[in-house]
């Protein structure tokens, strides 16, 4: 289970979170929505260990493992993966290559040619074309390329817990079909989701368990897909 | 989390680092006068006219200033030198017949099993001598020569003659007048008219003796048409006083011929480095310099391309690491003399634990050559606070038809780098070594495979340290 228990977050001076919890269990999809500025990067990049982000009190923990001290590359061991909204370029380290030494330090039972199998099968189904695997990681990719990689980064290193933080947002239909398609795909019956979106439409091809909503770094409700529907059609102001 | 306090390396020591007995069959005393001068052409029995050529050099040396321009050569000591050395009797092309401690040390250095793997012909440089060499038989046969050059000097007087001295006259500058009057070693390559040598030949240098100076100096001649790959590395133990390398190399790729010269420079962090190299690139030709510097204390080497005929090309391709103590002041030089001529400069360097790198380059274009295409792109990564980065680009055109280029970048490693290389699971030191790998993978990617994994390697062992 990943559980958020009582998190304050800040960045400089600014607080941010002020007190979230979530318990999301294996195979759970939980969804978060909010305004703008409510918190909801903050928290994907808290969790993941952000530099900039300080957790100034409460717990963060996977399967019993408080987490909260810990650098992001053991936070990654443990199974937590984050599909970030922005992902930065790395100049001169392709796709294959920064993928490679990722399953070399997450998934050491791998040997090379089942990741070449892998890499290919995945970028397939994402229709990612295959010169993606030698040109940089992200370099010149547009804002839907990008959000692809995450998602077949997340197809490859299969996590036990992933955090998608608007892993939807610019994209067209086409494009969010097969996003969707392989989150739900490689999710399966036990990867725990936590969902940041702005928008329902994700939502009608993967069903959530749980939908939050996120105010001022604070939960203010929690409820079911009909949540969702309601927000998108009232905002959140009726709440 | 800050960017990755990353510690000197040290390995080197016990890679390069060690030194063997100076057991020598002739050691000059310290310091330089006209006598020992005399006394190394003596021992090589050179003919009159290199004699000549030595002791006017020897005068410019003593006439010229040290440079002040660059990197901070106040502490060189040319009265501590030892200027001449001479390790065996003879040169050999077997190693078996090496002395114990030499072949020691190019077994541990690697050399004779890449002969055996992936190269056309060796040569190995102990302090002021060639003590071995060898070109594979299919190679001799086409005609192409790979000597030391003084024994070039002796079997191939005219060919030598007509090249010597040519690109860089003993007056270029200091260091180039202090090689021209001691001079000793080096390569000798001749490749005839078509001859494509298709495998690199190498050579390799090492400074054994403390307060050692090597002064090797190299001529390649590539005659039309023909094509040849030559890379050298450079090593030398871990001394507390100060060694110097002061070699010239002079290259001359006629028309439609192309020539790769490849440098992966690795001295221990007592060496000064001062080099001076120069290519004349004539009609249709390609000269491309790849440098890679590692090692050494101060380091200022800029490589140049003359191109002197209508349509010649050249390339440098410039890599850079300076950590703690050093100073690489390194770049490269295109001059275009010719029509329809065009040149590419690229430079990366690396600056960490207070090392200083610069970027020192020349882009001229003589009026009348027009059509000149030329590009010039530096950058330079920092990976602390206390280390240094400058870049000192001199662009100087006289003619109005060209297309130039300049692009300078200097950058950190980004914290959202860095986090997002940790996300996906590698630790601090493997995220900076893959974002250090990425940054200079363009140039990378132009060596030979062999090379590609040692560069990586050397830098991966710089990077190795502690995490802050």
């Amino acid at each position: 289970m990943l559980t958020i228990q009582d998190l304050h977050v800040s960045s400089g001076k600014k607080k941010i979170l002020n007190g979230v919890s979530l318990r999301i269990k294996p195979g759970e999809i939980h969804v978060i929505m909010g305004p703008n500025g409510s918190g909801k990067t903050s928290l994907s990049l808290a969790l993941m260990g952000h530099p900039r982000y300080k957790i100034t009190s409460g717990k963060v923990k996977i399967d019993g493992k408080d987490i909260t001290k810990l650098t992001p590359d053991k936070r990654a061991k443990l199974g937590l993966f984050l599909a970030m909204q922005y992902p930065t370029a790395i100049p001169g380290v392709s796709v294959a290559n920064f993928l490679r030494t990722s399953v070399r330090h997450l998934k050491k039972n791998v040997k090379p040619p089942e990741f070449i199998k892998s890499l290919r099968s995945n970028m397939a189904e994402l229709k990612i074309d295959e010169s993606f695997a030698s040109r940089g990681i992200n370099e010149g990719f547009s804002g839907g390329e990008k959000k692809k990689m995450e998602v077949l980064q997340l197809s490859i290193l299969e996590p036990k817990y992933a955090v998608l933080d608007e892993t939807d947002s610019g994209l067209d239909v086409d494009a969010l079909k097969l996003v969707a398609a392989g989150i739900k795909k490689h999710s399966g019956p036990k990867m725990g989701i936590l969902l940041i979106t702005h928008y329902q439409r994700i939502l009608r091809y993967i069903k959530p368990d749980f939908v939050h909503i996120l105010v001022d770094g604070k939960i203010v409700k929690s409820g079911n897909h009909k949540l969702a529907e309601k927000i998108e059609e009232k905002g959140y102001g009726s709440l | 989390m800050t960017v990755a306090q990353v510690k000197i390396n040290e390995t080197y020591k016990e890679k390069y680092g060690f030194s063997k007995p100076e057991k020598y069959v002739f050691k000059s005393r310290k310091g330089l006068d006209e006598d020992i001068v005399k006394e190394i052409s003596a021992i090589k029995d050179e003919p009159e006219w290199m004699l000549k050529f030595r002791l006017r050099a020897y005068e410019i040396f003593k006439s010229k200033k040290q440079p002040t321009w660059g990197a901070d050569l106040s502490r060189i000591n040319y009265d501590n030198i030892y200027y001449y050395l001479k390790p065996t009797e003879k040169k050999v092309s077997s190693w078996e017949e090496l002395p114990k401690e030499i072949k020691d040390t190019y077994d541990a250095i690697g050399i004779p099993e890449a002969e055996k793997k992936y190269l056309g012909g060796v040569s190995a440089q102990y302090d002021s001598e060639v003590i071995y060499h060898s070109i594979k038989k299919e190679w001799e046969k086409k005609g192409v020569i790979f000597l030391d050059t003084d024994s070039a000097l002796k079997k191939y007087p005219e060919l030598f003659k007509e090249h010597f001295a040519r690109a860089i006259p003993a007056a270029d500058n200091k260091l180039a007048a202090l090689n021209s009057a001691v001079w000793s070693g080096g390569s000798f390559i001749y490749v005839p008219k078509n001859v494509k040598v298709t495998v690199p030949l190498q050579a390799y240098f090492r400074i054994n003796a403390a307060n050692m100076g090597q002064f090797e100096r190299t001529l390649i001649i590539v005659d039309e048409g023909a094509e040849v790959n030559y890379v050298e590395g450079c090593t030398a133990p871990v001394y507390t006083s100060d060694s110097l390398h002061a070699a010239v190399v002079e290259i001359f790729v006629k028309k439609g011929a192309r020539c790769r010269y490849t440098t992966i420079q690795n001295w221990s962090k007592n060496v000064y480095n001062l080099v001076t190299k120069r290519a004349f690139v004539e009609e249709d030709a390609f000269m491309e310099w790849i440098d890679g510097n590692l090692g050494s204390q101060i380091s200022m080497k800029y490589p140049s391309v003359y191109l002197r005929g209508r349509g010649a090309r050249g390339e440098i391709l410039s890599i850079a690491f300076a950590g703690a103590g050093q100073h690489q002041d390194v770049g490269g030089k295109a001059i275009h003399l010719a029509p329809d001529t065009s040149s590419q400069i690229i430079s990366k360097s690396i600056s960490k634990d207070g090392g200083r790198s610069s970027y020192r380059g020349l882009l001229k274009v003589i009026k009348g050559a027009k059509g000149v295409k030329a590009n010039v792109r530096c950058d330079a990564l920092i990976l602390d606070d206390k280390s240094r980065s400058d870049t000192y680009p001199t662009i100087q055109i006289d003619e109005e038809q060209v297309e130039v280029g300049h692009e300078a970048s200097v950058s950190k490693i980004g914290e959202d780098q860095l986090f997002y290389a940790m996300s996906r699971g590698l630790s601090e030191n493997d995220a900076v070594s893959m974002i250090v790998n990425g940054f200079i993978e363009p140039i990378v990617k132009e060596l030979p495979l062999e090379y590609a994994l040692e560069l990586n390697r050397l830098i991966q062992l710089e990077m190795v340290g502690s995490v802050g």
